[in-house]
C-alpha cells in the first residue's frame, strides 16, 4: 500500500470538506483497502465516514424503507424491521461475501463503488430506489452509469437509500465457485408500478434491467411465464468464467428461481 | 502518522504508526501478539480474523487507524490462564487442525459464529459460515466437527448458568 493520510470525519459536512482532490471516502473498506494493498487504488487521503451516526440505521415507516449509507451488510441481513418490510433485501445482504466481510462492508460503499458483480445495485434498480446524497436525490436508474461508474460528483457523499417496500421480491444469484461473486444475479420486484427485473454480474456495462423478462412477467408474475423467455446475449460479458450465451441462459434460470421464491 | 489507541484483550495499548498500517500488522508488530496470522493478504483466507467491538473482522483489510478507540480481541485473549476456551478445547479434541496456520482465524470465526447462533448450529450452517476461512490442509471435516461440538458444549454451559440464575 502506498502512503496515505487517514482522517476520521465527525459529520457528513466534515467529510465533504475533507473529500477533496485525490481523497477517497472509506466506510467498511472491504473493496478499497484490498485495492490499495495491491496498489490498484492510491488515494492521497482516506476520509472515514463509518462512525458518523447520521449515516447508520434502518427506518421503516409505513411502506417506506430508508437505510443509512454506513449500515453494514450484517445489520441489513439481521434487521427485524427489514425482514418484515422487504425480506428479499435481507436475504441478499446475507449472501454478500462472508461473515467477517458483512460485519464491515456497507450498503453505501457497495453502491458508490458499483462493481459490475455487486449485489446491491441490482436490488436498488429493481426496487426503483432513490439514492440520497448530501446534495440531492438520484433515481437508481440514473445513478448506476456503467462499470464502477456512478452519477456521483466530486465531494458528493451517499447518505442513504430509500424505496417503497414491494408486494413481492426475491434475489437469486449464481456464484462463481471460487470468488463467490455473482456470475449472474437477478433481483425481481413486483410493486405498485409493475414488475422490475434487474441483473448484476452479467452486463458488459454493469447492472441493467431486462425489459424482455419484465414484459413477460407483467402479464403473469409466475415462473411459468418465463418458460420460453430469452435474453439477448449481445450486451453481456464474456470472460474466463462464462460466455455471454451462458450468462444469457443463466439470467432466465435465475429469474425463474427468483420469481418462484418471491411467490413462495 | 496516526495515534492509535486500542484495548487489546482487555489491555490498553497506544502507538504512533503510519496511517497505512493494517490492524494485523499493528497487532503483530507493535503489540507483539503474533497469534493472528497473515495468510493470503487478499482478504479471502481468514487467518487474520480478530474481533473488533465484538464482531469478527479480517484484520488484514482494516487499518489500525480505523480500529482506533475500539475493543479488540485476538486468539491470545480467549484462554483463561491454563484453561482453554471451549472452542479451543473442541479443536484440540476433534483434531480440527493439521499445520495449524489457519487455526487462530478458524477459532475466532467460530466464537463469533456460536455467539450469533444461540439457537444452535447444524452442519450446513457451519459450512456456510466458514466461507471466509480457508484451510489448505483440507481439514474441514474435523473443523466442522469441532465447531458443532463447541456449540453444544457452550449452549449446555449457558443453559446451566441460566438454571443457576433462576
Amino acid at each position: 500500500m502506498y502512503s496515505v493520510n487517514y482522517h476520521r470525519a465527525a459529520s457528513v459536512a466534515d467529510a465533504a470538506k475533507l473529500a477533496k482532490g485525490d481523497a477517497k471516502l472509506v466506510s467498511g473498506g472491504m473493496t478499497l483497502i484490498p485495492a490499495m494493498k495491491t496498489r490498484l487504488a492510491a488515494p492521497s487521503d482516506l476520509v472515514d465516514i463509518s462512525r458518523i451516526d447520521a449515516l447508520k440505521g434502518i427506518k421503516v415507516s409505513g411502506k417506506t424503507v430508508t437505510i443509512g449509507a454506513a449500515t453494514t451488510h450484517y445489520e441489513v441481513a439481521t434487521s427485524d424491521k427489514l425482514a418484515k418490510a422487504c425480506p428479499a433485501l435481507s436475504h441478499l445482504a446475507s449472501m454478500i461475501g462472508d461473515p467477517a466481510v458483512r460485519h464491515r462492508g456497507t450498503i453505501g460503499g457497495s453502491i458508490a463503488n458499483n462493481d459490475p458483480a455487486a449485489d446491491y445495485p441490482a436490488a436498488m434498480l429493481a426496487l426503483g430506489a432513490t439514492i440520497v446524497t448530501n446534495k440531492r436525490q438520484i433515481a437508481a436508474e440514473k445513478f448506476f452509469k456503467g462499470l464502477f461508474e456512478t452519477a456521483l460528483k466530486d465531494g458528493e457523499i451517499v447518505t442513504a437509500v430509500t424505496f417503497t417496500a414491494p408486494a413481492k421480491a426475491a434475489y437469486e444469484k449464481f456464484r462463481n465457485p471460487a470468488s463467490r461473486y455473482a456470475i449472474v444475479g437477478v433481483f425481481v420486484a413486483k410493486g405498485a408500478d409493475g414488475v422490475r427485473v434487474a441483473v448484476t454480474g452479467a452486463g458488459d456495462d454493469g447492472v441493467f434491467r431486462s425489459r424482455e423478462l419484465e414484459t413477460a412477467l407483467a402479464k403473469q408474475f409466475d415462473a411459468a411465464a418465463l418458460t420460453s423467455a430469452k435474453v439477448p446475449a449481445r450486451a453481456l460479458m464474456t470472460d474466463m468464467h462464462a460466455s455471454a450465451d451462458y450468462r444469457a441462459h443463466l439470467i432466465v434460470v435465475m429469474a425463474r428461481r427468483a420469481v418462484a421464491a418471491a411467490n413462495a | 502518522m496516526s495515534e492509535v489507541s486500542l484495548t487489546v484483550n482487555g489491555r490498553r495499548v497506544s502507538a504512533s504508526v503510519e496511517d497505512r498500517t493494517l490492524l494485523v500488522h499493528f497487532l503483530r508488530e507493535h503489540v507483539g501478539l503474533t497469534g493472528t496470522h497473515v495468510g493470503c493478504d487478499t482478504s479471502q483466507c481468514g487467518a487474520c480474523v480478530v474481533h473488533v467491538d465484538g464482531k469478527a473482522v479480517k484484520s488484514c483489510s482494516m487499518l489500525a487507524a480505523q480500529a482506533s478507540g475500539s475493543d479488540v480481541m485476538t486468539i491470545e485473549g480467549l484462554a483463561n490462564g491454563g484453561d482453554l476456551h471451549p472452542v479451543q478445547a473442541a479443536f484440540k479434541e476433534h483434531h480440527g487442525l493439521q499445520c495449524g496456520f489457519c487455526t487462530p482465524g478458524m477459532i475466532m470465526t467460530t466464537v463469533d459464529m456460536i455467539a450469533r447462533h444461540p439457537e444452535g448450529l447444524d452442519e450446513a450452517t457451519v459450512r456456510a459460515e466458514l466461507e471466509g476461512n480457508i484451510c489448505r490442509c483440507t481439514g474441514y471435516h474435523n473443523i466442522v466437527k469441532a465447531v458443532l461440538a463447541a456449540s453444544k458444549t457452550m449452549s449446555k454451559a449457558s443453559k446451566g448458568k441460566a438454571k443457576k440464575a433462576a
